[in-house]
C-alpha cells in the first residue's frame, strides 16, 4: 500500500532519504562501538536498510496516475498512522498496567534491570502519550486538515516521513530507557541524538502542514486546524528550549543539559505543563473540534466561544508551568504567577467543554444510542473535570498536600484516559468508516463494550487514586498531641498497597477495552467496501459535509 | 468588532502562526529570564564543592534506573516536610545539577539528605533487595548493580563536559577523574589522597560496597547517596522558620501568608 500512490521517481526520492537516514546510522554506530549510542545506531541503519530494500522491490511495481492527484486525498499515511497508534496503545497500556503492579507486588521486577519500575515507567509514559497520542495527532491532523481546506496533502514523500520518522523517535526513545539511556526530564527523557532527529521530523511537519493549508479552497481556516496548528509550532519552541545539552562526546549517547539546579526545573516544569497543553490538550481540542461536531451532524455550538478559549489556551497555559513547584526552592513569585494564571485558565478549559457539550444539544438521543459519540461526550465531560481539578490542585495550600501524592497521579489519568485516550477513540471511531470506505465499523456492540470497559476502567483508576493520594496526604501531616509526626513514611506505604491494587484493576479493564478496539477496527478493515457512492462524497472538490464541521456557527 | 479582526487572522496561515508564537512566549520569558539575572535567586554557598567522579558516576546510575520517577530530592518549605526530611531544600544545593532531580512523586521517601543517614553497609543490602532491610517496602531490587563494574575510562569527558556548562572542574580534576573514581573507594590505596586535594577533607573515602577488588556501579550509587545534602551547609545556616502546613479544614482559605523565601 505504501508505495503504489508514489511514481517512480518518487520512490527513488524515498530511497536516497532512506540511505541518508541510513548513513547516520552507521556514523552513530561506529562512533558509539563501545558504547548503547552503538545499538541505536545499529537499529537505525538496519531499519533504513530494510525500507530500502522494499523499496526497491517495489520500484516497478505500477505507478498512480499523477493527474488525478489534484482531485484525491491522501489517505494512505492516515491508515498507517492509525494503525501506528493503536499498536501504540496496547504496547503503552500494557506496560501501564505492568508498572501498577510492580508498585502492588514487587518481585514482579524480577532482578531484571529493563524490567524495573524505573525504566519501564518512561517507557509507559513516551508509549502512551507520543506513541498512542502522538501518531492519533498526526493521522487526525493529516486527515481533519484535508478535508476542512478541501485540499490534498502537500507532498508525496513527507508525510510518510514525519510518520516513520516520528515512530523512530519514539521506538529509540523506549529502547532507550530499557537500556538505561535517559535525560531524566519527564516527557522528555530520550537523549540528545533522538532529540535532534525529532527536531528534523517536526519541522518536516510543520512546513507540510502549513502547504496544505496554503491550498486551501476555503477562505478561513477552520478552528481544529488551530489547534493543530498551535500543537505543532509550540511544541517545537517547548521541545528544542527544553533539551539543550551537551553530550559527553559524539560517541557517547549520554549527555548533560545546559541547564541546573533551579533554572533547570523551571525549563523542565515550563515544558512539562505546556507538553499537557500543547500536545495532551490542543491537539486532542482539535480532534473534538472536527469529529465531535461531524459525528452529531451538529454545528459548533459558539464560533466566539471558540475563539476566547483558543487565545486563552494558547496564553494562559505558558504561565502556569511553576505550579508544579509550589513551596520549592523556586522564587515565591513565580509560584505566585503560576498559581494565578492556572486559575484563571480553567475559563478558557471550561469554554472549550461547554462549546463541545452545548454542540450535542438537540442531539441527545444520538449521544445515547451511538457509542462513538458517547466516548467523545464523556471525553469532553472529562476535559472539564480535569482542567477544574487541575486548577484546583495548582492552589497553593491544596498543593501542599497534593503534591508527590497519588493525586497528581489520578488527576494526571482523569485527563489521560478520561480525555485524551476517549477523544481518540470516538475520533477513530467516526474516522475509520469514512478512511477505508465502509458504512459503518464492524460491530457497533463491541464498540458499546469497549465505551463501558473504558468508562469503568478510569473510574476505578481515578478514585483509588484520589483515596491513595488524600490519605497518603493527610498521613504525612498529621502530627501526635504532643506535637510529633504520627506516621511514618512507611506507614503511609503500607496504606497504600490496596488502591494500588485497584488501581491495577481499572488498569487492566482499560487496556482490555483497546484491545477490542484494535479487534473491531482490524475486522472493520477486513471487510467488504461499501457501495462506492458514500466514497464519493469524500473528494477534495465535493463539498462533502454541507453545513456542518467545516463553517463553525456564528 | 474583535469578532470581525479575527476573521482576517483566519485568513492567513502565516500571521496566525506568528500570532501564537507571540500569544505563547510571553509567560515562558517573563518567568524565566528573571532567574539568570535576579541575584536573589540562588543564595550564595562558597563552601559548595562539585561532586566527584564518582558521585557523579553514581548520579548517572540513579538516572539511569530512574529512581527520581519514586524519589523526590527537594524538601518543601512545610513543616512536616522539614519535620520529616530536615531543613528545607535551598536552590543553591542542586546549583551543578545538570539535570536537576527535584522529582514529583513520592512513592519512597524524599532523599535530600539522605547522606550520612545510613551506613555503607545498610545500603548495600538495601539496593541489593529492599525487603531484606524494610519487609514491607515496594521498591525494586538492583542486583545488577554490585555485579556490574563501573565504566571510568570516559570520566574525564564526563567531566569536561560538565565543566563546557559551567561546573566549576578544574582542568586538574577532569585529568585525574578515572584516578580519583578509583581513589574514592579504594580507601588504602595511593589515589585516594587525591580525592581529598581536590574536593576538600570532606570527601568521604569508603569502600562503600564493602569490596576493594572491584570499583562498581554499587560503589558509585552509594557514593552519591552519601553525599546528598552535604555539598554545603547552607542551609543549616538558615533561620526563617518553615511554613505551617495548613489543616485539612482550611484548605479553601486562600494562600498561606509567610512566604517560602529565605
Ligand atoms: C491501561 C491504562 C493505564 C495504566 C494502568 C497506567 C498506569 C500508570 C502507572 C502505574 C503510572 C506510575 C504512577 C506512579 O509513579 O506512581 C503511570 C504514570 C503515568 N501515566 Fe499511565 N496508565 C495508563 C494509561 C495512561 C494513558 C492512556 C496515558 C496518557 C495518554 C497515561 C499517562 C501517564 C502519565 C503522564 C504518567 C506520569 C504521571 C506523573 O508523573 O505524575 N497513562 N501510569
Ligand atoms: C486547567 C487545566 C489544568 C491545570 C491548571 C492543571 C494543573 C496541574 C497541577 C497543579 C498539577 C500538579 C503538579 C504537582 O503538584 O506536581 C498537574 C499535574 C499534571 N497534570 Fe494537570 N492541569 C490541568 C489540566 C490537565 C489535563 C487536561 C491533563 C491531560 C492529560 C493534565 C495532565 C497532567 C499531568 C501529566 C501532570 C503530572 C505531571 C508530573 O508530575 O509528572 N493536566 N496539573
Amino acid at each position: 500500500m505504501m508505495v503504489s500512490q508514489l511514481t517512480r521517481g518518487e520512490r527513488q526520492g524515498s530511497i536516497l532519504i532512506a540511505a541518508a537516514v541510513a548513513l547516520c546510522g552507521l556514523a552513530l554506530a561506529i562512533a558509539g562501538r563501545n558504547d548503547p549510542l552503538g545499538v541505536h545506531g545499529a537499529f537505525v541503519l538496519v531499519g533504513s536498510v530494510a525500507l530500502i530494500a522494499f523499496l526497491l522491490s517495489r520500484l516497478d511495481s505500477p505507478e498512480p496516475d499523477v493527474s488525478r492527484r489534484p482531485s484525491e486525498y491522501y489517505d494512505d499515511p492516515i491508515k498507517v498512522g492509525i494503525a501506528l497508534s493503536m499498536i501504540w496503545a496496547v504496547f503503552g497500556m500494557f506496560v501501564g498496567v505492568w508498572v501498577a503492579a510492580e508498585l502492588a507486588w514487587p518481585s514482579l521486577n524480577f532482578n531484571t534491570a529493563w524490567l524495573s519500575f524505573g525504566r519501564l515507567r518512561p517507557a509507559h509514559t513516551t508509549g502512551v502519550i507520543f506513541g498512542f497520542g502522538g501518531n492519533a495527532l498526526i493521522a487526525t491532523s493529516f486527515h481533519v486538515v484535508q478535508r476542512t481546506s478541501r485540499a490534498r496533502l502537500a507532498g508525496q514523500i513527507s508525510p510518510w516521513f514525519v510518520l516513520l520518522g516520528y515512530n523512530l523517535f519514539c521506538f529509540l526513545a523506549v529502547t532507550g530507557y530499557l537500556m538505561g539511556l535517559t535525560q531524566s526530564k519527564e516527557y522528555a527523557e530520550p537523549e540528545w541524538y533522538a532529540d535532534l532527529w525529532l527536531v528534523v521530523v517536526w519541522v518536516t511537519y510543520f512546513v507540510l502542514y502549513l502547504r496544505t493549508i496554503a491550498r486551501r479552497k476555503e477562505p478561513h481556516i477552520y478552528v481544529a486546524n488551530w489547534y493543530f496548528m498551535a500543537f505543532i509550532v509550540v511544541v517545537a519552541i517547548l521541545h528544542i528550549v527544553n533539551n539543550l545539552a551537551i553530550p559527553v562526546s559524539l560517541g557517547h549517547a549520554w549527555s548533560y543539559p545546559i541547564w541546573s539546579g533551579v533554572q533547570d526545573a523551571m525549563v523542565q516544569w515550563w515544558y512539562g505543563h505546556n507538553a499537557v497543553a500543547f500536545f495532551l490538550t490542543a491537539g486532542f481540542l482539535g480532534m473534538m473540534y472536527y469529529y465531535l461536531p461531524k459525528r452529531a451532524e451538529r454545528p459548533i455550538f459558539s464560533y466566539r466561544l471558540s475563539i476566547l478559549s483558543f487565545w486563552g489556551i494558547t496564553f494562559f497555559y505558558m504561565w502556569a508551568g511553576s505550579h508544579h513547584l509550589h513551596y520549592t526552592a523556586l522564587p515565591h513569585w513565580v509560584q505566585t504567577l503560576g498559581m494565578t494564571f492556572s486559575i484563571m485558565l480553567l475559563v478558557p478549559s471550561w469554554a472549550s467543554a461547554g462549546n463541545a457539550i452545548l454542540t450535542l444539544n438537540g442531539a441527545w438521543h444520538k449521544v445515547r444510542d451511538d457509542a462513538t459519540l458517547r466516548f467523545m461526550f464523556v471525553a469532553a465531560v472529562f476535559y472539564g473535570l480535569s482542567t477544574f481539578e487541575g486548577s484546583f490542585l495548582a492552589i497553593r495550600p491544596v498543593n501542599s498536600l497534593s503534591h508527590y501524592t497519588d493525586w497528581t497521579v489520578g488527576h494526571v489519568h482523569a485527563g489521560a484516559l478520561g480525555w485524551v485516550a476517549l477523544i481518540t477513540f470516538g475520533s477513530i471511531y467516526t474516522l475509520v468508516p469514512s478512511l477505508w470506505k465502509r458504512e459503518r465499523m464492524y460491530s457497533a456492540a463491541l464498540v458499546e463494550v469497549h465505551f463501558w470497559l473504558a468508562l469503568i476502567g478510569t473510574l476505578i483508576y481515578v478514585f483509588a487514586m484520589w483515596n491513595s493520594g488524600i490519605v497518603q496526604g493527610l498521613m504525612w501531616r498529621t502530627y501526635t498531641e504532643s506535637g510529633t509526626l504520627a506516621y511514618s513514611f512507611l506507614d503511609s506505604l503500607v496504606a497504600m498497597y490496596p488502591y494500588y491494587i485497584a488501581r491495577t484493576l481499572g488498569g487492566f479493564l482499560f487496556l482490555l477495552g483497546a484491545i477490542v478496539g484494535c479487534y473491531n477496527i482490524w475486522m472493520t478493515v477486513r471487510a467488504s467496501p461499501a457501495a462506492a457512492e458514500t466514497a464519493l462524497k469524500d473528494l477534495p472538490d465535493a463539498r462533502w459535509a454541507e453545513g456542518t464541521a467545516t463553517t463553525p456557527a456564528e | 468588532m474583535a469578532e470581525l479582526f479575527h476573521r482576517k487572522i483566519e485568513r492567513t496561515a502565516i500571521g496566525f502562526v506568528l500570532a501564537i508564537i507571540a500569544a505563547a512566549s510571553v509567560g515562558g520569558i517573563i518567568e524565566i529570564a528573571p532567574l539568570f539575572t535576579i541575584d536573589e535567586t540562588v543564595e550564595e554557598a562558597p563552601d559548595m564543592r562539585p561532586y566527584t567522579p564518582l558521585e557523579l558516576a553514581g548520579r548517572n546510575v540513579y538516572m539511569r534506573e530512574g529512581c527520581y520517577a519514586c524519589h523526590s530530592q527537594m524538601i518543601r518549605t512545610l513543616r512536616d516536610d522539614v519535620d520529616r526530611y530536615g531543613p528545607y531544600s535551598l536552590a543553591v544545593e542542586s546549583r551543578y545539577d545538570h539535570p536537576m532531580l527535584w522529582g514529583s512523586k513520592r512513592t519512597g521517601p524524599d532523599l535530600a539528605r539522605i547522606g550520612g543517614k545510613y551506613s555503607d553497609i545498610w545500603h548495600v543490602a538495601h539496593l541489593t533487595n529492599p525487603r531484606d532491610v524494610v519487609p514491607q517496602s515496594n521498591m525494586p531490587s538492583y542486583p545488577w548493580l554490585a555485579r556490574t563494574s563501573l565504566r571510568t575510562d570516559d570520566l574525564g569527558l564526563h567531566l569536561a563536559a560538565q565543566q563546557l556548562i559551567g561546573v566549576p572542574y578544574t582542568d586538574e580534576m577532569i585529568a585525574n577523574a578515572a584516578r580519583d573514581a578509583l581513589g574514592q573507594a579504594l580507601p588504602d590505596s595511593d589515589y585516594a589522597a587525591g580525592v581529598q586535594e581536590r574536593y576538600g577533607d570532606e570527601a568521604q573515602i569508603s569502600a562503600f560496597d564493602g569490596v576493594t577488588t572491584e570499583l562498581t556501579e554499587m560503589d558509585a550509587l552509594v557514593a552519591y547517596l552519601q553525599v546528598l545534602g552535604t555539598l554545603t551547609d547552607a542551609a543549616y545556616e538558615n533561620t526563617v522558620a518553615p511554613e505551617e502546613a495548613p489543616n485539612a479544614e482550611d484548605l479553601a482559605a486562600g494562600p498561606a501568608t509567610t512566604s517560602g523565601g529565605r
